[in-house]
């Protein structure tokens, strides 16, 4: 049983230590916003947050977030109003989506350390996150966008 | 869904009417009678209906694979229906060809960019149908005129006494109406939707917060999760496997042979991967255990130097070649591709005595029905098929194994299953873009123009693969976007030589167009430079039949600013394609480091695909196209020993965000019938940018994937 917070709940967890923590949110706790794409730390469609730290989940044991606090896209804002939430809405940035859960996580955990990133911190943040719709472009619009919600007040 | 409760006579006859063609396409599916018995709700036709409370629910029947489907097809009912669209709801259409099949290809199929330009016009038809309803059924509760009666957003509006009714204090009498079969259509400048910027997309907020449903979050009472060892080499087959170990693992319920392998079945996914580590398997590889890369190149070269079918024929293009004039000679050759969707396959199917039922983010969910129906023995009605949103499809989704795996594995265990696979199952045993090798020769008359285009393509037909296409025809797919280049040259020879050495290949996003695009447009480029001439005049002079594709590359190479200086180190390439119904022409800005990296800034693209519906998904689908495009430049499928060689994102790259260019769409309003979007942004990125390469490093990339090692200062 492994005993950690997710999205600010306590939770314990049935699972074998060595299950990633990937699997133990999507089939054990049946939040399925955080993805599966590569299982080895190539694509961030799985990226969490631990104690704040963007994470691959997918070889992440479950057993390393003992005592941590993880938060997945469910948990990033409890109105799904975050400010990448909202460019990302504003700038049209997902086609199929399904890799958008990891870049809004890995963008969020950027604009926590770095409030103004430039482009080049950008293509650093988000190196590790792969969208094969090639949304890029307006991916990195919208952390922009995202970055100036913020510094005008909006959270 | 309502319609299920359509009786079997009413769905007959929907599907004849569906099949007669576009022009009856929406004709009421229900029966007046079964009207009735839905008190409350108008519902014309099977694309729309609309409540009391003017709730207009649209009926999708296109899957939502990131193209924006399930906001554009709304709009094209809504605009008809004079719609609010703060009242639309939008279904996914189950599998029921006979009501939602594309009225063009008679299928539940989706592929070929067929979504806006296959469906457009019954569409259009079924929201005017409902409008034209709505107004009849107001003037005869006023008592006036129907000429009088005009519509706003969701309101039927009597203009010379000011009375107004909302849509749905209509419902029932509008379903009293006799559906008219040739409603009038809007003109251009009436529409409120089509065309308009600034329609947000409404699967958009829920691919934010992780509330979209993917086939893999599917849930399924008591579901199982599966995975199935596959036998390494294409085609071969489980001879003798030992199980003894896998069942041994806690949580591992099942092990179970299947067509395509054996399905380790357990409580959850991770279980499931031990146990099929566990497995002991002794496999029977097949003919193609010995296929290797190396000995594909090999046969195609000399294959390259046999006649093939002629695809194309005008003139005498070797007796140009013959006649003495300049000849230039080059041969391309293209790699193995997967689509390497984002979320790799995966079905759930729960099969059981007298019915089954599928959830699939799928591209096919007719043929999916289908086959689900063959497996199980049950009739097509009993086979429910649920298509989820896809995380990507690309052509890899309307294949049917992954939903073989689900409806075998179920039916074998006796309850509901998720079939998952790994990222190293989706690249190892996927439907690759052809491997192709290509010959070219022209002749250049004194002025350097063109006399003859001699090309002979080597490669395997997907559609003859797939039984598709008659064996030993033209496979369409393998000559597209080649035999049909809008060059003006006297004499044109395009020959296929047919050759398939097995290895499962299928519809790339833009298919043949994608590698017969690259080696069209760098031949001629090729020949615009041997003549010394610029090669976006030298495509104009040859595209006097082609007005379309001209104005396309016109229009990117005036937004491009073609011919004006650039910052040292960076060049300008071009090239033009029609695929699927629409032309594109793109310019790209390209440097290339001293180790051999190509580096594009900017792509500006011109995209003329007739009716421009959606203008922003336009833009999108250029955009994405362009990156999906560009991995075609850096990777690869090997196979060495009958098995592939890449097995995940580490030896087959996906295009990172670093490496993005900005794409700058501009969209030819040509007001022509609708084309497609989602592959014609793909064929003139590679060439435009391997073109750009040849001016900055006088290297022309004739093999792909490009390696840097040939483009390095020396």
């Amino acid at each position: 049983m492994i005993s950690t917070t997710v999205n600010g709940k306590r939770e314990n967890i049935d699972a074998d230590a060595d299950m990633p923590l990937l699997w133990a949110i999507r089939e054990k706790l049946g939040l399925t916003g955080t993805k599966f794409g590569c299982g080895v730390a190539q694509c961030g469609a799985c990226t969490v947050h631990v104690d704040g730290q963007p994470v691959r989940s997918c070889v992440t044991p479950v057993s390393a977030v003992s005592g941590r606090r993880v938060t997945t896209i469910e948990g990033l804002d409890p109105k799904a109003d975050h400010p990448l939430q909202r460019a990302w809405v504003e700038l049209q940035v997902p086609q199929c989506g399904y890799c958008q859960s990891g870049q809004i996580m890995s963008a969020a955990a950027l604009l926590t350390r770095t409030a103004n990133p430039t482009d080049s911190d950008i293509d650093d943040a988000m190196a590790g996150n792969i969208c094969r719709c090639g949304t890029y472009q307006r991916l990195r619009a919208a952390i922009h966008k995202a970055a100036a919600i913020k510094r005008g007040g909006g959270r | 869904m309502k319609t299920m409760t359509l009786t079997r006579r009413t769905l007959l006859k929907g599907g004849l009417a569906v099949g007669a063609g576009l022009v009856i396409g929406f004709e009421l599916p229900v029966s007046r009678r079964a009207l009735a018995q839905q008190a409350g709700v108008f519902a014309p036709n099977q694309w729309l209906k609309i409540d009391r409370d003017g709730v207009v629910t649209i009926t999708n029947s296109v899957p939502e694979m990131g193209q924006g489907t399930m906001t554009s097809m709304p709009m094209i009912v809504a605009d008809e229906l004079d719609a609010d669209w703060g009242k639309i709801k939008v279904e996914q259409a189950p599998a029921n060809p006979a009501l939602y099949a594309n009225p063009v290809t008679k299928t539940q199929s989706y592929g070929g960019s067929r979504g806006i330009r296959d469906h457009l016009e019954m569409w259009r038809k079924a929201g005017a149908a409902a409008r034209q309803m709505l107004k009849q059924a107001a003037a005869q509760e006023w008592g006036v005129p129907e000429g009088e009666v005009d519509t706003e957003p969701g309101t039927v509006i009597h203009r010379p006494s000011g009375r107004k009714l909302l849509y749905g204090q209509l419902v029932d009498k509008a379903a009293q109406v006799p559906v008219p079969q040739d409603p009038k259509l809007k003109t251009k400048d009436q529409f409120r939707y089509i065309g308009k910027e600034g329609v947000a997309r409404l699967d958009i907020p829920i691919k934010t917060d992780g509330k979209a449903i993917y086939g893999i979050d599917v849930k399924v009472p008591g579901a199982r999760i599966a995975s199935i060892e596959r036998c390494p080499v294409f085609g071969g087959k489980v001879e003798t496997f030992d199980a003894s170990a896998t069942k041994a693992i806690n949580g591992i319920s099942h092990v179970v042979p299947v067509s395509n392998g054996i399905a380790v079945v357990g409580d959850s996914f991770w279980t499931v991967l031990k146990g099929r580590r566990a497995l002991k398997v002794k496999w029977n590889e097949g003919p193609l255990a010995n296929l290797s890369s190396a000995q594909i190149t090999r046969e195609y070269q000399d294959l390259a130097k046999q006649p093939g079918q002629v695809a194309r024929k005008e003139g005498d293009a070797e007796q140009a070649l013959a006649a003495g004039g300049k000849v230039i000679e080059a041969t391309y050759q293209v790699p193995f591709l997967e689509h390497a969707c984002m979320e790799p396959m995966n079905c759930t199917a729960h099969v059981k005595a007298d019915s089954c039922e599928i959830w699939a983010p799928t591209q096919n969910p007719g043929g999916h029905q289908a086959i689900a129906a063959k497996i199980t023995g049950l009739p097509l009605d009993k086979v429910t098929v649920n298509t989820t949103m896809l995380g990507g499809g690309f052509g890899r989704r309307g294949e049917l194994d992954f939903v073989i795996d689900a409806v075998e594995t179920s039916k074998a265990v006796g309850g509901p299953v998720k079939v998952i696979w790994t990222r190293e199952d989706d690249l190892q045993h996927g439907f690759y873009r052809p491997a192709t090798y290509n010959v070219f020769k022209a002749a250049l008359d004194a002025q350097g123009m063109p006399t003859a285009w001699w090309h002979r393509i080597v490669g395997p037909g997907i559609l003859i693969q797939k039984g598709r296409a008659p064996a030993g025809s033209i496979d369409p797919a393998a000559v597209s976007g080649a035999r049909d280049h809008p060059y003006d040259v006297a004499n044109i020879l395009v020959e296929w030589k047919e050759k398939d050495f097995g290895v499962p290949v299928g519809f790339w996003r833009s298919v043949g167009s994608s590698q017969n695009a690259f080696v069209t447009e760098s031949f001629v480029d090729e020949l615009a430079h041997t003549a010394g001439k610029d090669p976006y005049e030298y495509r104009r002079g040859l595209l006097g039949k082609a007005k379309r594709h001209k104005a396309v590359l016109e229009l990117a190479a005036t937004k491009a600013n073609w011919g004006a200086p650039l910052p040292a180190g960076r060049a300008r390439g071009i090239a033009v394609a029609f695929s699927y119904g629409s032309y594109a022409a793109h310019v790209a800005e390209v440097s290339v480091t001293p180790e051999g990296n190509i580096r594009v800034h900017k792509l500006v693209c011109a995209i003329d695909c007739g009716i421009a519906v959606n203008p922003d998904q336009i833009r999108a689908q250029m955009e994405g196209g362009a990156v999906y495009a560009m991995t075609g430049m850096y990777d690869q499928i090997t196979l060495d020993k009958g098995r592939v060689q890449q097995s995940n994102f580490h030896d087959y790259p996906l295009l990172r965000i670093a490496e993005a260019p900005v794409v700058e769409t501009h969209i030819v309003d040509s007001g022509e019938a609708p084309g497609g979007l989602g592959e014609p942004g793909v064929p003139p990125v590679v060439p435009a940018i391997c073109n750009a390469v040849f001016v900055l490093t006088g290297k022309r990339i004739r093999t792909l994937p490009v390696r840097p090692e040939d483009l390095k200062k020396a």
